[in-house]
């Protein structure tokens, strides 16, 4: 059967204080697939998962985003999350003072609320959040820290997915969700990403490395360089990335361009 | 402008005010003595380094006098600003004790009282603090607050003795254009423990002036926390002076928040009187509209092993401005001394202003002092990071306002109090997320 789109990237350029970062990309996720944006560091896979979920420092120059049949470029960055987009940052900001329990139960309610389900009030949500913690084998003693500080890298990305697991979003992206990763982190972050995985929802692993992708099998990985996706492949073209690096496949798509 | 000063200060002297019902000579004494001196000093003019950002020209303009009769108010208009936790409070209507407010449950060791009382029954013990950290011998307003000393509020705690219950005191302005002069002695002995909210308030929206002076002993290895709450209306004159002395491993907390008044001024000086003392020092303003609110703290490190920690934040709306300048001295041989300041300004629009100043002063060679300022608005990676999780523009706003607030109310240690405080702060913000 073939799924309907869930995004659909249309020729997006996007530029930073006026210098142009991506150059046209072209990308198609369904539901139920993971797909792998990989690319030497500065190729605009970072840009790119920020641009989708709307930070105001990135000035979309062209091209169209449709999610969910909507077109993703004219929402609110607030109105993006509510409808079901997510981007699990790569350097999440701390926030003194915000303590988590209470901006995750203010996250949770008002997405739930603006897709007219139940809120929980902060005895119900501290059942349902110690569940999630288990899982992400979080102490709960973090509830009670500020917003990502004093956090190690892991906890971060941890904390990231905890986000991923409450917000239950259609379409997730992490952006090097593995970077700074011991492997038992690693394979947590792994679990907890498959653990969301649904027939009707779409995961999106920003990545410079292959190693993530061991624990989640991509069903699509695309290679991106200089703003633009270069080449798409499968889960091999992982491994093989691995093991010849990135130059040959820009190599490859010069010599297709020039042809 | 200064021939409007000069005037003010005339005309105060000229009517000093009436001595408490029973005054003991040596209280006579100091009060003549600060007249002296409120006659040879003078009061500041914008003109003063350390008036330069806060100028007090339209409260010299204001003629506002202390009312011959005190208002009648009625407790039950009070009952909002009650402490639960506290176990006693004295109130005080515009400057003068009001017995049928006040509520004093006894405790073995620990005197609550008003002035009146406690000159009639400690007169030795008042005697011996009383005017000795604060003489006004060199700022005029704290002059002619003991000049004009009558009325205020007196907390003894004996030897190792504890005061287990928070001790409320509660000013409030009643009548319209009255001026009052509280003042505030805490005398904390050796070894002994107890919690003093000093609550400044309006019952009413016009202009009124408190020119409060506070004294606080510390004694040897004694434990004072201190909250401060001036949350008076928007058009009145707040001028505040307190004056602290801490002996050797004595520990002194202090919380102050600026919510109110049109122009407010807070003096805080903190004197190292021993070895190995402990200073926490926290400060709050948070201010809208046209409001000032002005912070002066001076920590005097004048021995050995002493420590200090200090945080003031303001949050500064509309077209209000916020002033701190906070000195840390650190004297000759005061060696080993552990000291960090930090200043953290928040401006929540353009016409929002702020100016801070730390200034360290260090003159021994073994210690270890840190200090830091930053005035900013609000980051926006964070508020990208909030709505990137849903919240709306105005919420994520809220959220880190509140968040930037709510660190140092959350210091006090009476839970009813922050919660009051931080339902402030989101009225604040809310007002402020409008404008």
């Amino acid at each position: 059967m073939h799924r309907s789109a869930l995004l659909e990237v249309l020729g997006l350029t996007a530029a930073v204080a006026g210098v142009e970062i991506l150059k046209g990309i072209e990308l198609t996720i369904r539901a139920g697939e993971v797909h792998a944006i990989m690319g030497p560091n500065g190729s605009g896979k970072s840009t790119f998962a920020k641009v989708l979920a709307g930070h105001p420092a990135y000035e979309v120059t062209g091209g169209d985003v449709l999610f969910d049949g909507k077109n993703l470029l004219q929402m609110a960055p607030e109105e993006r999350a509510r409808a079901g987009f997510f981007l699990a940052f790569q350097y999440p900001v701390e926030m003194p003072g915000v303590t988590n329990s209470s901006f995750l139960r203010l996250a949770y309610n008002t997405v739930q609320g603006a897709r007219g389900r139940d809120e929980l009030d902060p005895l119900e949500f501290d059942d349902y959040v110690q569940d999630k913690l288990k899982l992400l084998q979080i102490d709960p003693a973090f509830l009670e820290r500020s917003v990502n500080e004093g956090f190690s890298g892991g906890e971060k990305k941890r904390h990231e997915v905890l986000q991923l697991e409450l917000l239950k979003p259609k379409l997730a992206i992490l952006d090097e969700a593995d970077s700074g990763l011991d492997i038992d982190a690693l394979r947590i972050v792994a679990n907890g990403v498959s653990e969301l995985r649904a027939p009707d929802n779409a995961v999106v692993l920003v990545t410079h490395y292959q190693r993530l992708l061991n624990y989640i099998t991509p069903d699509y990985v695309h290679v991106m360089d200089q703003g633009r996706i270069i080449k798409t492949g499968g889960s091999q073209l992982a491994l093989e990335l691995e093991s010849r690096g990135y130059d040959w496949v820009a190599d490859e798509y010069r010599a297709r361009q020039a042809a | 402008m200064d021939a409007v000063a000069e005037h003010y200060l005339e005309g105060l002297l000229q009517r000093q005010g009436r001595a408490p019902a029973s005054s003991p000579p040596w209280l006579s004494e100091l009060r003549a003595r600060a007249l002296e001196c409120a006659n040879a000093l003078r009061v500041p003019t914008a003109r003063d380094e350390d008036w330069r950002f806060t100028d007090p020209s339209p409260l010299y303009k204001a003629a506002l006098e202390a009312p011959e009769h005190a208002a009648q108010v009625d407790a039950a208009a009070l009952e909002a600003w009650w402490i639960p936790e506290a176990g006693s409070r004295l109130v005080f209507v515009d400057g003068a004790f009001a017995p049928d407010l006040s509520l004093v449950r006894p405790e073995s060791g620990v005197v609550v009282a008003s002035m009146g009382r406690a000159l009639k029954e400690h007169s030795d013990r008042v005697e011996g603090a009383l005017g000795r950290i604060v003489s006004g011998s060199d700022e005029a307003f704290s002059a002619v607050n003991t000049a004009w000393l009558r009325d205020g509020a007196v907390v003894l705690v004996s030897r190792e003795r504890e005061a287990r219950e928070a001790i409320h005191l509660l000013f409030l302005g009643a009548s319209p254009r009255a001026a009052a002069y509280p003042r505030t002695l805490v005398v904390a002995e050796r070894g002994s423990r107890c919690t003093v909210v000093e609550d400044f308030i309006s019952l009413h929206g016009e202009m009124g002036l408190t020119n409060a002076v506070s004294e606080i002993h510390v004694g040897e290895n004694a434990s004072v926390r201190h909250v401060r709450l001036q949350r008076e209306g928007t058009a009145a004159f707040h001028l505040g002076t307190c004056g602290v002395r801490v002996a050797r491993e004595g520990r002194y907390s202090s919380v102050s928040v600026a919510l109110g008044a049109r122009l407010s001024r807070y003096n805080l000086q903190v004197l190292q009187a021993g070895e190995g003392t402990e200073f926490e020092i926290d400060g709050l303003a948070l201010i809208s509209g046209r409001q000032l609110a002005d912070t002066h703290s001076f920590v005097d490190h004048a021995l050995p092993h002493g420590r200090s920690r200090q945080l003031h934040k303001c949050v500064v709306g509309d077209a209000a401005h916020a002033v701190f300048n906070g000195k840390i001295l650190v004297r000759p041989g005061a060696q080993r001394t552990d000291s960090a300041q930090e200043s953290r300004n928040l401006l929540l629009t353009q016409r929002a202003q702020v100016d801070t100043k730390p200034q360290l002063e260090i003159f021994a060679d073994d210690v270890k002092c840190g200090h830091g300022a930053t005035v900013g608005q609000l980051d926006a990676e964070q508020i990208f990071y909030l709505r990137s999780r849903g919240l709306s523009d105005s919420s994520a706003r809220d959220l880190l306002t509140f968040a930037f607030a709510a660190q140092v109310v959350e210091r006090i240690a009476l839970p009813s109090v922050v919660r009051r405080l931080e339902d402030a702060i989101v009225r604040h913000t809310r007002k402020e997320g409008r404008s």
